[in-house]
């Protein structure tokens, strides 16, 4: 049962010298929600930057699947099942939410350039069909409604929630969510808890970035922690917050509301 | 925006611009207006080619004049020294500037803003020496005389004619833009303009999609270029050189970008203006310059796009 989705091996880069992500090994199973955590700078960003090909390493292998895909382009690895989110957001600001979300369809569309100048009958049913799609994935999120909106006109967590459904729609394997509630109130956390155990429930792998350690310690099977760019600890939530050495590695860095959240 | 709403927008654009065609000649007094009218159309056809690029996907050209360029000369030195018919040399001509877009396309579209700009500029230079320079076959800087253009055994010279070459040619081009919008490729397109590491990690091929709206334009430019050529009787290099180049992006800019109706409007204020002032002869360039500004600094998100927020309509 505790098939190896993504498997990364000793991976690294490093920036004007500095080693951001430093021989960091990890392995996910199929299916599960797993959390990279660590205090600001530890490579969290960094690593996921290089798991959905924006960098390329310097040293180290990433596999999905059982494929080695390290280096490959993010489009490439998205067509392999592998999508994401960011921690910025990266919404197409002049497109209304269906259309950011109809994006998400462009790897299963199959119309060429040619017969959509022509507006073929085949561009129509294509639309339909990336159209339903699209609508099925807004609504898991809870965007039904503002299907029509423009994306700018959204509050800060629905546009969230709107990247989500859209990396959904591209249907992929493994998805990375870098940290979806960032900036967002206690409500929205909630429903984002929700969202992202519903992703889960589907048999897609969710790879967590977050700092909100409730919501990392309620959604999450495995725990990676990362220090300055090297793995300090893996396991359940309970044996990370058992751990000495992540507990002081938190409070070593300053002490973080983070830290104490940890500990309770 | 609906789909049955986004259709009716469609078909309604499309019916617009075919009821300014029509709607145009009975206020024409003379051959001159058509000529003039015929210019502003041929040149729209260029503006909406640069338009997909920097409408869709964002990306800007700076050398577009060069496709211009390699369409004239098509139909200037095809029918001359190879005997092709003018038409046929008209599509040669498009061939021609695809391949050449396709080919430069590749390396200077991974380029970004400003250097994407220069790179263009570069190429838009080099089409221009390379056409002045060869003067075996081009006649040089005091450039050619190109044959009329022959259909169904009848020349086809006079302002009426090119008008509604112009016109129609421009419907056509403005209906394929207008499909473009919400199809597939038109989606990815508007993507990459808003986020490109998005676009990517959904899956969008960005290189592929830049170099296939690029090689799209180029068609575009190209055939607007063999028009004026035919249209004209005559071209000389200036129509591939850098202040043509410039010429397109503000018609694009100030009619607005990414709006179909917008190249038209844009087309017809650097056409019609300096026709309007050569009475004021020696002031020209000078209020030419001013009223681009005006038109800047009034409606500065492009004629078109600006004036239809202000009455609340949508306007691609």
């Amino acid at each position: 049962m505790d098939v190896t989705i993504l498997d990364i091996r000793r991976l690294s880069i490093a920036f004007g010298g500095v080693r951001a992500v430093d021989e960091v090994s990890l392995s996910v199973a199929a299916g599960t929600v797993f959390s990279i955590i660590g205090p600001n700078g530890a490579g969290k960003t960094s690593l996921f930057n290089l798991i959905s090909g924006i960098y390329t390493p310097l040293d180290g292998r990433v596999y999905l699947a059982g494929v080695d895909v390290t280096g490959l382009l993010a489009n490439r690895l998205a067509r392999l099942g592998l999508s994401r989110t960011f921690q910025n957001l990266q919404i197409f600001f002049r497109m209304t939410v269906l259309e950011n979300v109809m994006v998400g369809c462009h790897r299963h569309e199959r119309t060429g350039i040619f017969a959509d100048l022509l507006h073929l009958p085949s561009v129509g049913r294509q639309n339909r069909a990336t159209r339903d799609r699209s609508h099925a994935a807004l609504a898991r999120v809870g965007l039904a409604a503002e299907a029509d909106r423009p994306a700018a006109a959204l509050p800060y967590g629905a546009l969230k929630r709107l990247e989500i459904a859209r990396a959904l729609t591209t249907q992929p394997r493994v998805l990375l969510l870098d940290e979806p509630a960032a900036g967002c109130n206690a409500v929205e956390t909630a429903e984002m808890a929700s969202v992202i155990r519903g992703i889960a429930g589907d048999g897609i792998t969710v790879v967590l970035v977050e700092h909100d350690m409730r919501l990392v310690m309620n959604i999450s099977d495995r725990i990676h922690v990362l220090a300055n760019g090297r793995t300090l600890a893996e396991g359940t939530a309970a044996e990370v917050r058992a751990n000495p050495a992540v507990v002081e590695a938190y409070l070593g860095a300053d002490t973080s509301r983070e830290a104490i959240r940890a500990r309770a | 925006m609906s789909v049955r709403k986004l259709l009716d927008h469609r078909l309604a654009m499309i019916v617009l611009v075919a009821a300014i065609v029509f709607a145009l000649p009975p206020w024409f007094p003379s051959a001159y207006y058509y000529r003039i009218a015929a210019l502003v159309f041929v040149y729209a056809l260029a503006a909406l080619g640069l338009n997909l690029l920097m409408g869709f996907a964002g990306q800007v050209s700076l050398g577009h004049a060069g496709f211009m360029g390699i369409g004239a000369y098509a139909v200037a030195i095809g029918p001359a020294q190879f005997g092709v018919p003018s038409w046929l040399a008209v599509f040669v001509g498009a061939a021609l500037s695809g391949v050449v877009a396709f080919v430069v396309g590749r390396p200077i579209l991974r380029l970004k803003g400003h250097y994407l700009a220069v790179a263009t500029l570069g190429f838009g230079l080099l089409v221009a020496i390379v056409f002045t320079n060869e003067t075996r076959w081009t006649g040089g800087p005091d450039g050619m005389t190109v044959a009329r253009l022959m259909l169904f055994g009848r020349t086809l010279s006079s302002a009426q004619s090119w008008y509604w070459i112009a016109a129609i040619a421009f419907v056509a081009a403005a209906t394929l833009a207008l499909n473009l919008v919400d199809s597939p490729t038109g989606r990815a397109l508007r993507a990459i303009h808003d986020s490109e590491i998005a676009a990517r990690v959904l899956g969008v091929d960005v290189a592929q999609k830049k170099l296939a709206i690029f090689v799209i334009s180029a068609l575009y430019a190209s055939v607007a270029g063999s028009f004026l050529a035919l249209l004209n009787g005559h071209v000389t290099p200036e129509v591939c050189g850098f202040l043509r180049s410039i010429e397109l992006v503000a018609m694009v800019v100030l009619g607005g970008t990414g709006s179909v109706l917008g190249s038209l409007v844009g087309s017809a204020v650097l056409v019609v203006v300096p026709q309007a002032l050569t009475a004021v002869h020696e002031y020209e360039t000078m209020v030419l310059g001013l009223v681009i500004m005006g038109f800047m600094i009034l409606l500065r998100h492009g004629a078109v796009p600006t004036l239809a927020a202000r009455v609340g309509v949508r306007w691609t």
